[in-house]
């Protein structure tokens, strides 16, 4: 089995789909000639042709609406934001126009629109290369949102997402493009949309988190059971949305004790509907309140000595593990 | 401010004369600082057009296309018309947005469209017209209004916004402006998969200020897409008079900046709405580009059924009035001996009873059933 790289397997996820079947095309700034800013579609204009590997113009808005309208005549378009940042530009037609569009048809029109959001922090972006925007979405029914933190999930997701008939939010986390790298199966397997898996098992706390968070998350249990004898489960949700209940369920009733993080600024972020939900369905199995982590309700620094304070980062995962053991 | 002399109003005919209107001045001292009340007028004088439309051969119409297009304008103003009883009458949920004065635009675009050919229609709100002279049903638009399951949203959207995808017709959403990139797309997704089909849009003198508008024809330019945009400048958005929309001169204008085709077209003239679309559905079939089209009109009632549109100077709807695409079309069939006043008359009651029966249909259907929200929001 070969060895990828996060970034590779998202690319060899969608060349494995795109070989598979005819419908399946690429589009965005820079995606063709160049293989796209982070170099994700490398090589892919030479195979599938610039039809299907399509440039485009600077303009967030026309590409999300033209992806949905190539999406409409049968396509199925795999729309990249060059910088998850960006997809304020074209919000509404990904909120408004393709959030709704099967519902507002009578069950008549799909949509099945794979949105690429390069997303997160830690490579020094600053305020607008940096963001973590999936609440939005998660908020907006309609849309189906997925953030994969391993290769293997990262290829099994992105060709869920291009397969799912409804519009797919995925947010690849830039930090972990090279960084991290496994085993991943050549060919085409999926990983479904809306199960989360443990990464880790444990008996003492449970983290809930999913992309670069769910790293952290692994070395702070990595530390915290070398340190201080303390036996963390990493629950890695995977889909935003629809959420896995059933794994937060069971990994609450084994541990009792929770802490959500995500590297998203903290207010209104997706982890308040993670606790949220805890705290109705679970209340009679916890030991401890809910604990919550993101990063710091402010715009993303630019140098690298500010963004480390404002982002969240392991040690506060360790510590505020250490803090819910103790409760 | 006063009015200079220094650019008097250009006037290329006699019948395009400015209407009189004492009030015009008191309404026009309302417009934001800096908006140009000698624009606006001169605005007004130039897009009035003659009375008659001119008397000639309109694109590759034959006498039962000429009557055709008569029957489905015909047909379109008596929907509308009766929607206007039935939201009186409580019948029909949510607004009315009706193109009446305007209908030519959308009945002779929709109708210049081909659907054997897999071309696609994204209409906006007062373009029930190109619905129905591209296949819909009017009970289905009946059903639409008054929130019936059988209607193409099952009742979950309102009044124009429906989409009708075996008829090759995708609705609006609110968001003026939204549906352009996805027409576009739509005509490159059909271009990239064999087929030479063609897509429409139709935007307003008001969502053309809208981001997407850009966007969306930029977009539409560079891939030479097979792309007709009509431009329907009735000129008010809600309350808003072109001059304080537009700086422009024309909206056509903006076509020599995009690198494409512009075109204008007499908006009350559905033979000549006709024809231009034709023309231009035409040429984008055969791998020539997009078209804008600038169709001028005049919103002859407010912008919804609660408007009473008191902001409009009731001179320029008399005149425009005297200008109705309806009796201008009319007129021209019994001059031109395509129909006789009897035969007119025979197609109008045929055309009523339709109407009528329709409604009936309609609102005997029934309304939706609370239970299909469930699994509404997700393809399976």
């Amino acid at each position: 089995m070969p060895i990828m790289t996060y970034i590779q397997a998202i690319s060899d996820g969608m060349r494995e789909e795109m070989r598979n079947d005819p419908k399946v095309m690429v589009m965005g700034e820079d995606v063709g000639v160049y293989g796209g800013a982070f170099k994700v579609t490398k090589g892919f204009i030479d195979e599938f042709g610039p039809d299907r590997v399509y440039d485009t113009p600077l303009s967030e808005s026309a590409i999300m609406g033209t992806g949905l309208g190539m999406a409409i005549t049968g396509l199925r378009p795999i729309v990249e934001f060059q910088f998850a940042d960006f997809i304020t530009s074209g919000f509404n037609q990904v909120v408004n126009n393709a959030g709704t569009m099967f519902f507002r048809t009578g069950n008549n029109v799909t949509a099945p629109v794979t949105i690429r959001c390069p997303s997160g922090a830690g490579v020094h972006g600053g305020p607008f290369h940096s963001q973590n925007p999936e609440a939005w979405f998660v908020h907006t029914p309609g849309l189906k949102v997925v953030a994969p933190s391993t290769p293997y999930d990262a290829k099994g997701l992105i060709i869920s997402a291009i397969r799912d008939d409804n519009p797919v939010l995925y947010f690849e986390h830039k930090f972990l493009y090279r960084r991290v790298k496994e085993e991943v199966p050549e060919g085409l397997f999926t990983v479904p949309i809306g199960k989360a898996e443990v990464k880790l098992e444990g008996d003492d706390i449970s983290v809930i988190a999913y992309g670069a968070s769910v790293h952290l998350a692994l070395d702070a249990a990595e530390k915290l059971a070398e340190e201080d004898g303390i036996s963390v489960e990493v629950l890695d949700l995977r889909s935003l949305y629809p959420y896995d209940k059933e794994a937060i369920v069971e990994t609450v009733r084994k541990t009792g004790r929770v802490l959500v993080a995500h590297e998203a600024w903290l207010t209104g972020g997706v982890g308040g509907e993670f606790a949220s939900f805890i705290a109705e369905e679970c209340f009679e199995m916890l030991d401890a309140p809910v604990k919550r982590l993101g990063s710091r309700d402010m715009p993303f620094p630019f140098a690298p000595q500010l963004e480390d304070k404002m982002v969240l980062n392991g040690d506060t995962v360790y510590r505020a593990l250490k803090d819910l053991a103790q409760y | 401010m006063p009015r200079t002399k220094k650019t008097p109003a250009k006037k290329t005919s006699k019948t395009k004369s400015r209407p009189a209107d004492k009030t015009l001045d008191q309404k026009l001292e309302k417009l934001p600082s800096g908006v140009s009340r000698q624009k606006y007028l001169q605005k007004l004088d130039s897009l009035l057009p003659p009375e008659d439309i001119p008397d000639r051969a309109y694109g590759d119409l034959k006498k039962k296309g000429y009557v055709d297009l008569y029957r489905l304008l015909y047909s379109i103003r008596g929907t509308e018309d009766r929607l206007t009883r039935l939201y009186r009458q409580g019948k029909i949920v949510g607004g009315v947005y009706l193109s009446k004065g305007t209908e030519a635009i959308a009945v002779g675009s929709g109708y210049a469209l081909d659907r054997s050919k897999g071309d696609m229609l994204f209409p906006m709100h007062r373009d029930l017209g190109a619905h129905i002279a591209f296949g819909q049903t009017i009970e289905r638009i009946y059903a639409q209004y008054m929130g019936r399951s059988g209607s193409p949203t099952m009742g979950r959207d309102g009044n124009t916004h429906f989409s009708d995808i075996g008829r090759g017709i995708i609705g609006m959403i609110s968001h003026l402006g939204s549906m352009l990139p996805v027409a576009v797309g739509a005509a490159i997704g059909l271009r990239n998969q064999g087929k030479k089909a063609v897509t429409l849009n139709f935007i307003g003198d008001g969502g053309a200020s809208i981001g997407d508008f850009h966007e969306g024809l930029n977009f539409a330019a560079v891939a030479n897409a097979p792309f007709v945009l009509v431009i329907e400048n009735n000129q008010y958005a809600y309350s808003t008079p072109i001059v304080a929309q537009y700086g422009a001169e024309r909206i056509i204008d903006r076509a020599v900046g995009y690198g494409i085709q512009g075109e204008v077209a007499d908006g009350n003239n559905i033979y000549e709405v006709y024809e231009t679309v034709r023309n231009a559905v035409n040429r984008a079939r055969e791998g020539g580009g997009p078209t804008m089209i600038e169709a001028v009109t005049m919103r002859m009632r407010g912008h919804s059924e609660h408007d009473d549109h008191f902001y409009v100077p009731k001179e320029l709807l008399e005149a425009w009035a005297q200008r109705d695409p309806l009796f201008r079309a009319q007129r021209f069939l019994i001059k031109k001996g395509f129909l006789t006043k009897a035969e007119l008359e025979v197609l109008e009651k045929k055309v009523d009873v339709e109407i009528e029966q329709a409604i009936v249909n309609a609102d005997a259907s029934p309304l939706p059933d609370p239970d299909t929200l469930n699994n509404s929001v997700f393809a399976s």
